[in-house]
């Protein structure tokens, strides 16, 4: 890209032509002035046009004999990592044109209501300036899977744990087989009647994951009428012995303790104090089951991966319209300035909404604006190269696979010339109707 | 229409100080909407530079934002342990070289070529513009090939200069394009009383084009730098490496680079950002020019 790609303007009359006997000379001065600019578009865009297009007919060699018709183009429809990129790309100009141009138009249109509005625009104008490859280093950054480096991903921990909290011993394990899975949750094997004790023992359990103020773990004695308890670090240095609460062994607080009839049903639920102990009273008669809620375990998140195969082309569409949001909104802002203000009043002083305004109004006459912002969007987005190479780790870039990079992969990777002109050769037939759509508009003016 | 005329809902016509109150106040969303939106802009180039002074210790376990609540731990040592590498400062000396000697190559030879454009009178001068706007649309792959083959024929694969011809190239539409229409605009009496008075084509190219089109010369200058000083592409496929090809380079062990990675695209960017902010009018009116009529 060179920043801004362009819609031919027609060009304003020419000077008209001069009378007087100089003509030739000012022919060979015109033909001087031009002389740079012919040599390097004949030998840096005409010539390798032409040998590329004429070069994706040949085989790998590209020896004269190696013609191979269109044989190139058949590998760019059927090799999977081909298609793939072919796939990708249509993702890419069926969301990104039209995000561009609805973020470029709403930011447009609010930053006109604010005084602000030139720090604003420069904020969101700022990634323009910035290389594609840069952007794709800084969201790297953004989208590290650890929450405890990605910055999406810590985001994505805060909202989490705001919703479910993390379990305060997502790593605890029983201590011992008295203590049975069930449900995400431990519940104790044998049945406990209302005075008796439930042990529930856990290792696991990392120092530091340890729970703020634990204290010394205490056995219950026991009381009638009521289930007494203690939830535990079943181990000491040294060890200790499972499924006995020893001097040294801590008691876990904060742990969520339920008590389940023979039905099954939570009758009760209790949170353990600092030594662990915890009580459920006032029991009827009956069996009862002691264990700890499934929320106790629960794994804290762990981050989406971004850079994965699966979301690493939304992670670098995010990234693209970033840059270009900026782009749209100064395009459009200038035609929004442009635009004949009392057309706008006209329809105020007529009794419509602000909304009406925008969608009646507003929009209809930014249309020829908004198609520019588009095209060029368009054209931009089939030859992105730079970001996906820096944004998508190696081992998910064929996952990420676009045109422009299957391009230069199968020329300078794979050394494949004919395939690699063939993918040129299909670029270029794709971004070629805008050329004729400017042409037309072009000839049409002058 | 249920909606009623503004004029009759606000007391603006009484009242314009209160109503000035009353409509920041109602504009308070939108104004906290909008500073939502610059911050989330930011947050990754702000997030780029603060990884960049963290202790290499601490940027594996802990994020950016960290630092906050830390601030002594910044450093810059990663700054200066950069500056003694002999390969990123190779890297940014060929950066600036590309992007200075592909600037004035591209400005020269289009404001040659736009000035013929626009003042100068040859046969098929109009279709030759159209022709060469129209090169516009050849994607820089197209080229990418042949070139790579032709270098190597001739032995300049991996040279500064080939990446520089290369890019003059792909910019020279564009730049035609711009300095043609900009000078068309210039008051054709000026032209015609220095032609009148035996002024020569080139001294009337460097004594009153180039000085009346400074300001299109200007943006188009911008726009090459930035563009070149940008590239990956094209110093990858040549072999060449500015600043961008040697962060490629690193990014392999993306983690445990990163202490390198994130102060060297930081040090990349730094320019395209001052030039931004320095010429941000030139680089606005040159988008425009590019792409509105």
């Amino acid at each position: 890209m060179s920043g801004a790609s362009i819609t031919a303007e027609p060009p304003p009359r020419a000077a008209p032509p001069e009378s007087g006997g100089e003509g030739r000379s000012r022919y060979r001065a015109g033909a001087l002035f031009l002389l740079p600019a012919f040599i390097l578009l004949g030998v840096w865009l005409v010539y390798p046009t032409i040998y590329t297009i004429v070069r994706s007919f040949f085989g790998q060699t590209g020896y004269l004999g190696s013609w191979v018709g269109i044989d190139n183009y058949r590998t760019l429809f059927t090799t999977s990592t081909l298609t793939t990129a072919i796939k990708n790309s249509a993702i890419w100009v069926a969301v990104v044109p039209a995000f561009v141009c609805a973020f470029g138009l709403l930011f447009a249109v609010l930053t006109e209501r604010i005084r602000w509005s030139v720090a604003f625009k420069t904020v969101i104008f700022l990634p323009m300036a910035i290389s594609a490859f840069a952007t794709g280093v800084t969201w790297r950054l953004m989208y590290q899977q650890n929450p405890d480096q990605g910055a999406i991903n810590a985001l994505g921990r805060t909202v989490s744990d705001a919703v479910t909290a993390p379990g305060v011993l997502s790593n605890a394990l029983p201590s011992t087989t008295s203590l049975q899975n069930e449900g995400g949750g431990l519940v104790l094997k044998t049945p406990l009647h209302p005075g008796g004790v439930a042990l529930l023992g856990l290792t696991g359990i990392a120092p530091d994951d340890m729970p703020q103020g634990a204290r010394q773990a205490v056995k219950p004695s026991g009381q009638s009428g009521a289930i007494e308890g203690v939830v535990w670090r079943d181990f000491k240095p040294g060890g200790g012995k499972p499924g006995v609460v020893e001097q040294g062994e801590l008691g876990l607080p904060g742990v969520t303790v339920e008590l389940k009839d023979s039905a099954g049903k939570v009758v009760q639920s209790e949170k353990s104090n600092p030594d662990g102990s915890f009580r459920f009273t006032g029991l009827s008669p009956g069996t009862y089951n002691a264990g700890i809620g499934a929320a106790t375990f629960a794994k804290p998140f762990g981050g989406y991966s971004w850079l994965g195969p699966k979301l690493i082309t939304p992670a670098l569409l995010i990234s693209y319209i970033w840059i270009w949001a900026g782009f749209a909104m100064v395009v459009i802002a200038a035609g929004l300035a442009a635009m004949p203000r009392d057309v706008l009043e006209a329809a105020r002083t007529d009794g419509a909404t602000e909304w009406q305004v925008f969608r009646r109004v507003t929009v209809p006459l930014l249309a020829p604006v908004l198609s520019v912002v588009f095209i060029t969007m368009i054209i931009n987005v089939l030859k992105v190269f730079d970001i996906v190479i820096a944004l998508a780790p190696e081992s998910t870039q064929a996952n990420a696979n676009v045109i422009a990079l299957a391009m230069w992969r199968t020329s300078f990777s794979g050394f494949d010339f004919g395939t690699g002109s063939a993918i040129a050769v299909f670029l270029f037939l794709l971004v070629l109707p805008v050329l004729a759509l400017n042409v037309r508009r072009f000839r049409r003016e002058v | 229409m249920t909606a009623a005329p503004e004029t009759v809902r606000l007391p603006a016509r009484r009242d314009p100080a209160s109503a000035k109150i009353v409509r920041s106040v109602g504009k308070l969303p939108l104004q906290i909407f909008l500073a939502v939106v610059a911050l989330l802009w930011l947050v990754p180039t702000i997030g780029l530079f603060i990884t960049s002074i963290q202790p290499s210790s601490e940027i594996a376990t802990s994020g950016w934002w960290k630092l906050f609540s830390h601030p002594s731990q910044a450093t810059f040592s990663h700054y200066s342990d950069l500056f003694h590498n002999a390969g990123l400062t190779a890297a940014l000396k060929t950066t600036a070289y590309i992007a200075v000697g592909n600037t004035l190559l591209v400005v020269i030879v289009a404001a040659l070529a736009g000035y013929a454009f626009a003042w100068l009178e040859f046969p098929g001068r109009d279709w030759l513009f159209i022709g060469v706007v129209a090169l516009l649309v050849v994607p820089l792959q197209m080229a990418l090939i042949p070139m790579f083959k032709l270098y190597d024929t001739l032995g300049i694969g991996g040279t500064t200069l080939s990446v520089i011809l290369f890019h003059a190239a792909f910019g020279l539409p564009f730049a035609i394009f711009l300095l043609r229409n900009f000078f068309i605009g210039i008051p054709k009496d000026i032209l015609e009383s220095a032609r009148i008075d035996g002024a020569s084509e080139i001294w009337i190219f460097l004594r009153l084009i180039l000085p009346l089109g400074l300001p299109a010369i200007a943006s188009l200058a911008i726009f090459q730098f930035l563009w070149t000083w940008n590239d990956l592409i094209v110093s990858l496929t040549f072999n060449v490496q500015p600043i961008t090809v040697w962060i490629n380079g690193q990014m392999r062990q993306f983690s445990s680079s990163v202490d390198i990675i994130a102060p060297a695209s930081f040090i990349s960017l730094v320019v395209p950002l001052v030039i931004f902010f320095a010429f941000q009018r030139y680089f606005v009116q040159g988008l425009l020019a590019g792409s509105v009529k």
